[in-house]
């Protein structure tokens, strides 16, 4: 049984919260655009993705998810953890010494969900596109998606992947960019204007979809299934999923501020006032 | 004493074009990817047989890298083939990340390493990639001397798991392993016995180092050659047994001086049996454009080159 759009937006906020206090507890880490793709990776592990029991590397016979921006870990960590990967306890040791949730993902540690470290941007695209053409090689017919952040488009080994996803019809493979037009030292398009990011998976013959409501549950799961209707028929997709940082604190949002900074005591307390825990005590 | 005969030259990369064939046959999780260069690579049979595991990327050696470590994820055993240059100092983030640090089984096999990919020079001479993958955490790094010994490493990179890089070169060399020598990763090879002075080499110094060892012999010393075909990991035991017998080593191999095999040679004798080295390796330079023999003759690679640094190191003892 899916959850319903209540038990979502329940599910959000405890997973906000659990950012927040991650961030906070080592005064460390990337608060805003975890903040900002909160919903979406609430709505893929509870609701899209069709995934097995347990966990392995392989992931036949399930849909795979790769997180190609790999410093916004404290949302996959925090949704990974409440989705029965690992224990909701030990997002209590994210970025401290000898923990399994490094600062960025790895499989180093063995930690269940993680199937490629990311952090050195760019190079998502092209493992998914690894993984999507092993799933037709096995006769797997599940869906590898992906999330890349809008900066990171600037890195080139993208356009590499991009060029190659429709040039060999991977057409298992749902790439979502984060459009949140913000990265470390500014607006996407006071660093480097990027254009019409439509146009530049269009131009490379890929289908596109836009998610202008990124931050809405039902707006998600909607464009997200579309995306998925739309597999199989010889295109990768795009999934363009307009989003705010720093989405569900008001200090954080509308700036790219928050990117890499964590909230000290009194801006927790305030971050989670404006977050009330929805779900009984349910903080780890 | 001498153990291995010259059975006719053939080139160290068509070794790596067989084993992919026979590999393509034997195991169906062998996939190959290519970066715009299946003849150079010889990768033509295995495209021919088996083209649906047969992943033509283009120009574009970081996403080949990438596309691998992912094809792991579902199983398959991916032999990425590139010039060494591209496969290794291009895309060292991309095999840092996505491959070494998330622990993939990917095998980066790399051609045309080294200086006697002759005319094109520097630009496609890498000779820094030893260094560059030893230094990976987990990375085993293979350097082969001939064909046979091309075609074996890679049938047995198939079989063990865990990244690797397999080096080998483009000319046609004297083919003298045994076709039925067995591939034992990270275990030289002793080739020949001595008593005065071990000679440790690494891919196309191997043969030059047998020469070496019967023009030493004719001058009345006892040259042990080793054939280290595995640099990490590297086979200690073996490197020490022969030092404890000989007092002196010279390393040999077509690699920049600083961070290849010769490097590691001297961290085992510092840690355990301090004994005089002298190197035969580029002195920390660029190649340049030229024959492959006018190559090694300049830069001093060849086999006159290592009966020299032999004389050198004796007379440190």
């Amino acid at each position: 049984m899916k959850p319903n759009t209540q038990q979502l937006n329940d599910l959000t906020i405890q997973v906000r919260r659990d950012i927040l206090r991650m961030v906070h507890a080592v005064n460390s880490g990337h608060p805003g655009g975890s903040l900002g793709c909160t919903e979406f990776l609430v709505a893929l592990y509870q609701n899209l993705m069709d995934r097995k029991e347990g966990f392995d590397m392989d992931g036949i016979g399930e849909d795979l998810f790769f997180l190609s921006n790999g410093h916004i870990s404290p949302v996959f960590y925090s949704v990974l953890a409440r989705s029965g990967y690992f224990p909701v306890k030990e997002l209590a040791t994210f970025r401290l010494i000898n923990s399994r949730l490094q600062g960025h993902p790895t499989t180093h540690d063995n930690l269940p969900g993680v199937r490629i470290a990311s952090g050195s941007l760019g190079q998502g695209l092209s493992v998914a596109i690894g993984a999507a053409q092993a799933k037709k090689l096995n006769n797997c017919s599940h869906i590898v998606y992906t999330l890349h952040g809008d900066g990171e488009l600037q890195e080139g080994q993208n356009w590499e992947a991009i060029m190659y996803a429709s040039a060999k019809n991977v057409d298992n493979l749902i790439a979502t960019v984060d459009l949140n037009g913000k990265q470390i030292d500014g607006t996407t398009d006071e660093v480097l204007a990027m254009g019409s990011i439509r146009a530049k998976f269009e131009a490379f013959d890929w289908e596109v979809i836009e998610i202008t409501k990124g931050n809405d549950i039902e707006a998600i799961i909607g464009g997200m299934n579309e995306a998925k209707a739309r597999t199989g028929k010889g295109k990768p997709i795009c999934v363009l999923l307009h989003t705010e940082m720093g989405n569900g604190v008001d200090y954080m949002m509308y700036s790219h501020a928050w990117h890499g900074k964590a909230p000290n005591d009194a801006q927790l307390a305030n971050a989670l006032e404006q977050n009330y825990n929805t779900g009984g005590n349910t903080d780890y | 004493m001498k153990k291995y005969i010259n059975t006719g030259s053939k080139d160290t990369r068509s070794g790596f074009g067989v084993g992919m064939t026979e590999l393509g046959q034997k195991n169906e999780n062998v996939v190959a990817l290519c970066a715009d260069l299946i003849g150079s690579l010889k990768f033509d049979d295995f495209k021919k047989n088996h083209p649906e595991r047969f992943f033509q990327i283009g120009i574009a050696e970081a996403n080949m890298i990438g596309i691998a470590a992912g094809l792991t994820i579902g199983g398959k055993i991916p032999f990425t083939g590139t010039f060494a240059n591209f496969s290794t100092g291009r895309v060292y983030d991309q095999i840092r990340q996505s491959v070494a640090y998330s622990e993939k089984n990917v095998k980066i096999c790399a051609s045309h390493a080294g200086l006697t990919l002759g005319e094109d020079g520097a630009t496609h001479q890498i000779l820094e990639d030893i260094g560059l993958m030893k230094m990976l955490p987990g990375m085993t790094v293979i350097n082969t001397c001939d064909h046979n010994q091309t075609k074996a490493a890679t049938l047995a990179l198939a079989d063990h798991h865990g990244p690797a890089y397999l080096r080998f070169g483009r000319p046609v060399v004297p083919n003298f392993m045994p076709a039925d020598e067995p591939f034992i990763i990270g275990k030289a090879i002793m080739l020949n016995e001595g008593t005065d002075v071990t000679i440790v080499a690494t891919g196309h110094l191997v043969w030059e180092a047998l020469v070496a060892a019967e023009a030493l012999e004719a001058k009345g010393i006892s040259a042990e050659v080793i054939n280290i075909h595995t640099i990490k990991p590297l086979d200690e035991e073996a490197i020490l047994k022969s030092l404890a017998k000989t007092k002196c080593v010279v390393t040999a191999e077509e690699h920049n001086i600083l961070g290849g095999l010769g490097e590691s040679i001297s961290r085992v004798l510092a840690l355990h049996q301090p004994a005089p080295q002298e190197f035969v390796a580029v002195n920390d330079s660029f190649g340049e454009s030229g024959t492959p023999e006018q190559l090694m003759e300049k830069y001093k690679l060849n086999n006159q080159a290592i009966v020299e640094a032999v004389e050198r190191v004796i007379k440190r003892k």
